[in-house]
Parts: structure tokens; sequence; C-alpha cells
């Protein structure tokens, strides 16, 4: 009897902890979720003289994925996306995050081109816009063009199926 | 000694790399406003920094965005909404009172006054116990002192 108190403190603590150990304290919750796409003009990697700017992609599902050649992680979730990007469900714009653009030129020609196009952020002013703190992050727009998710870190096989898959699934089925 | 001056050559090299970049404030308010700003704004790479402390190339960016925020002549409140709309509360080292961080902010106090009715109860109990216990001792003594004066 006396030691059922102590035993209880105990499992409770257990409990939260172990709850604890499963959050990953990198994913912080954007605040962009259901806010329209914050709206930047930059220069094409490919084509420097073309520009791009979000409202281009409005009345489409798409997906902006961060990326840089001299981000590790990316060349980790590089292989998953453009096989995602190959299935045809959604158009990947790519944005070239702090990158010399010759670096994610060669970076791309390397390893594949899962972008319909992509964008020199050179200072990372975009990026800050949408509140980029660890690349590789990738988010989801709608018609409307409001951000409806972020996937901070690597996609992989099973975030693009169970996660960015279904998302996009749904977004295709609503009103522009 | 050649082994020595290799050493403290390392030594200072880290040292030279380890420099933040200093602005230049010809106004001392707006230094000290500098300062606050970039101590109450986490940096989220490393999120046990604030960005003043930290190296991370995110942190640079964001100390120069504060930087020339507050040349413009942007308020506090301003520079500190810029960076919530984007990075949300967790930018901020003190999260405002909200009901989702109404925890963060009772739970200490909360704890705190659990702590103290613990203790409370405890010493209460313990007192009884010796209240009791001197109850039976008397009892005892006026036992023994009946029997010897038989």
């Amino acid at each position: 009897m006396r030691y059922l108190l102590p035993l209880g403190i105990f499992i409770v603590l257990v409990i939260f902890l172990g709850i604890g150990l499963k959050l990953d304290p990198h994913e912080v919750p954007s605040p962009l979720i259901g806010k329209p796409a914050p709206q930047f003009n930059l220069p094409q990697l490919h084509a420097p003289e073309k520009s791009f700017s979000p409202e281009q992609m409005k009345g489409k599902v798409w997906l902006l994925n961060v990326w840089a050649s001299w981000c590790v992680s990316c060349r980790q979730e590089h292989v998953y996306l453009t096989e995602f990007a190959r299935t045809g469900v959604v158009e990947v714009v790519g944005l070239d995050y702090k990158d010399e653009p010759q670096d994610g030129k060669k970076w791309l020609s390397q390893l594949g081109n899962p972008y319909v196009l992509s964008i020199t952020d050179l200072e990372g002013t975009a990026g800050l816009d949408w509140g980029v703190y660890g690349v590789p992050e990738t988010f989801v727009i709608d018609k409307k063009g409001l951000i409806r998710h972020k996937q901070t870190g690597p996609v992989d096989p099973v975030i693009l199926e169970t996660v960015i898959l279904p998302i996009v699934q749904t977004l295709n089925g609503e009103a522009g | 000694m050649k082994k020595i001056v290799m050493f403290l050559l390392v030594l200072f090299c880290q040292i030279a790399l380890a420099e933040i970049k200093v602005y230049d404030f010809k106004d001392p308010v707006l230094e000290l406003r500098y300062q606050a700003l970039t101590e109450e704004l986490r940096c989220l790479v490393c999120q046990n920094q604030n960005i003043a402390d930290s190296h991370a190339e995110l942190a640079q960016d964001l100390r120069s965005k504060v930087y020339e925020k507050l040349m413009v002549g942007e308020t506090d409140d301003q520079i500190i909404s810029y960076m919530t709309n984007r990075y949300g509360d967790f930018v901020l080292y003190r999260p405002p009172l909200k009901s989702k961080t109404m925890i963060l902010w009772l739970a200490p106090v909360l704890t705190v006054l659990l702590g103290g009715l613990g203790f409370w109860v405890v010493l209460r109990r313990r007192n009884q116990v010796q209240e009791q216990l001197t109850e039976i001792d008397r009892q005892h003594i006026n036992d023994l002192l009946d029997r010897k004066s038989e």
C-alpha cells in the first residue's frame, strides 16, 4: 500500500518520458499552414532570364521542395522524390536554397531532375519568407494558393505514400 | 617547442572562425534593442541557443534581418511578429500566454503547489503519529507507575 503512490508517480513519469521520446523537437509546426503561400519573384535555375512566382501555379495542386546541392539529406530524399514526381501525380517545383546556380545545375544533371522547374534563391530571401529552417523541406500548396502541409526533413517512400499522396489527392478533389 | 606553437596556432584559428559578425550601430538605443531582440529569438537549427549566440547560417540570416528592420525604424513588436509569422511561437524564448501554451506557464506553479501540499500532508501525519505515540507512552507510564504503587 505504501508503495502505491511512488509506483503511480513512476508510471506517470514513464508515460510522459515515453511520449517525449517519440516527439521530434526539430519538427516545429509551421504557422503558414492554411495561409496564402508567400509570394516571391525569382529567376529560374535553368532559364535565369525567366522568373517564377507562386502565383503562376494558381489552379493547380503543387509541391514546393526546398533543396540545395550542399545539403546532405537532400541527396538522400532525391531518389524517392524523383520516383514520386515521375508518376505524374503532382507537379514539383524546386527551390534551390542558398546555392550557387552552377552547383545546383550540376547536382541535378548528376542525380536526375524531378522538378518541372527550379528557382534560384541565392540569398535565401524566399526561404526566410516560407519559414525554411532545415533543408530539405516540402510544402503542399492547393489550387487557391494556400499552403496546406509542410514536411520538414527528407521525405521517404512511407511519408510520400501515407502523408503527401493522400493530401494531394484530397486537394485535387477540391474546387479551385 | 614547434608542437606548442602549432597547438597555439590551431587554437587561435578556431577563435577566428568562431567570431560573430558585429553590426555597427550609431545609436546606442538601437544597439540595446538589437541585443535584446537577438537574445529573445530562438535559433531553429540549434534550438537551445538564441540567434545572438548561434553560429548557424539561419541565425546569421535572422540577425541581419533584425538589423535591417531596426535600421528602417520598425518597432520591436513588428520585428517579433515578422519572426512568429514565419516560424511560429517556437521562435520566441518566452512564448506568449495562450490556451495552447497555458500548461507551459502554469506547470511550474502547479508543481510547487502540489509539492507544498504533499509536504504539508506528510508533516501533519508525522505530528499526529508523534501525538499518538506520546499518548500510548503516557498510558504505559501510568500503568507502570500504578503497578509499582500496588
